[in-house]
């Protein structure tokens, strides 16, 4: 499967991104699909190594998820992880996608949920059409996967 | 699972480096970490027990120029080799898009090869993939030992117990030395990235 994300996929994920961001006041936001590649990011991400997060965000995300099913749940849809400055809070975005969200003091926990809850949706459904497509492509003869 | 983002001409892939464990996997990662200028690399990630074997995974990302227009980007990842890691290699081998198999030329790690070679066929069939379709590279790591009190297979040997059936590029190497590290990635990116192009190639007709 490959997945091709085109100009106005990317338009429409970015769209969502900076409405999520101005909205909870989070410092910054990635995109990541479950096996660790970036997909989108935005924010103050420069003094991030943004790559290697995906990587290590991608196997914490799916380390978790083992131990869901350890537990009889089918995963945890949502991680957080606090410290003295910074705090994260990973969320999965339908079956492919994880979104994380980079936030200080300047904002609060609740504030971040409640625009995280509000965005899952519109972002669910415009990745599951990138997905969908990538799956319809594989199922194409001419172009193997 | 290539990233192809027609948005910022970037085509990402995975590249997995797999094998049993102390074959030299993470060692291969550091030679390349170690011998790459700073502007194509990013930071080497390791997820490791304190004795330096891997818990969890490496990660190193490497910026390989540009076919086509696009900017090519792979993720290099280790998995861990014993055993009793078998959900995290699955972990891990999740979106891939070429592997290198890497093989201990040591002649007490033969059945540990084979293992791990059958390990990955599983594996990689549980996600969909055969091993038989997927850009797929051998490496013979170790070969520096030879003539030394180390016991190491000879390359017949080890052609037959690994590649007899696959038929993939092989290359002799040592990890610790240098030697065949980097014609190893080369390989093994010329067949991720040509299966990615052949398909770019269409879709940029249908795309653009």
């Amino acid at each position: 499967m490959n997945i091709v994300i085109t100009d106005k996929d990317m338009k429409q994920i970015n769209f969502c991104l900076n409405k999520m961001l101005s909205l909870s006041m989070a410092h910054s936001v990635l995109l990541i699909d479950r096996s660790g590649q970036l997909i989108a990011h935005h924010g103050n991400t420069t003094d991030l190594d943004i790559l290697s997060l995906s990587a290590l965000t991608a196997a914490n995300f799916g380390a978790t998820a083992e131990i869901a099913r350890m537990l009889g749940e089918e995963e945890f849809t949502l991680l957080f992880h606090k410290g003295k400055n910074e705090n994260v809070y990973f969320s999965a975005v339908g079956e492919h996608v994880i979104m994380v969200t980079l936030f200080n003091d300047k904002t609060s926990l609740g504030l971040i949920r409640l625009q995280i809850d509000k965005i899952i949706d519109e972002l669910s459904t415009i990745l599951l059409s990138i997905f969908e497509k990538g799956r319809s492509r594989q199922n194409d003869p001419i172009r193997p996967s | 699972m290539p990233f192809i983002n027609f948005s910022k001409d970037e085509i990402q892939c995975k590249i997995v480096y797999y094998g049993a464990g102390f074959c030299g996997k993470t060692t291969n990662l550091q030679y390349i970490y170690t011998q790459t200028m700073e502007d194509i690399k990013g930071k080497m990630v390791s997820i490791d027990t304190k004795g330096d074997r891997t818990l969890f995974f490496d990660f190193l990302s490497l910026s390989l120029g540009k076919i086509r227009g696009f900017d090519i980007r792979v993720q290099l990842y280790t998995v861990p080799g014993q055993v009793h890691y078998d959900a995290t290699r699955k972990l891990v081998l999740k979106g891939v898009d070429g592997v290198v198999f890497v093989a201990d030329s040591l002649k007490v790690q033969r059945k540990k090869n084979i293992e791990s070679l059958i390990n990955l066929a599983k594996n990689l069939a549980e996600k969909g993939i055969s091993i038989r379709s997927i850009p797929l590279v051998i490496q013979y790591n170790k070969r520096d030992l030879d003539g030394t009190d180390s016991e190491i297979l000879p390359m017949d040997i080890l052609e037959k117990d690994l590649n007899s059936m696959l038929k993939v590029p092989s290359f002799n190497a040592s990890a610790l030395k240098g030697n065949g590290i980097f014609e190893t990635l080369r390989e093994i990116t010329k067949l991720v990235v040509k299966d990615v192009s052949r398909k770019i190639m269409l879709l940029d007709k249908q795309l653009r």
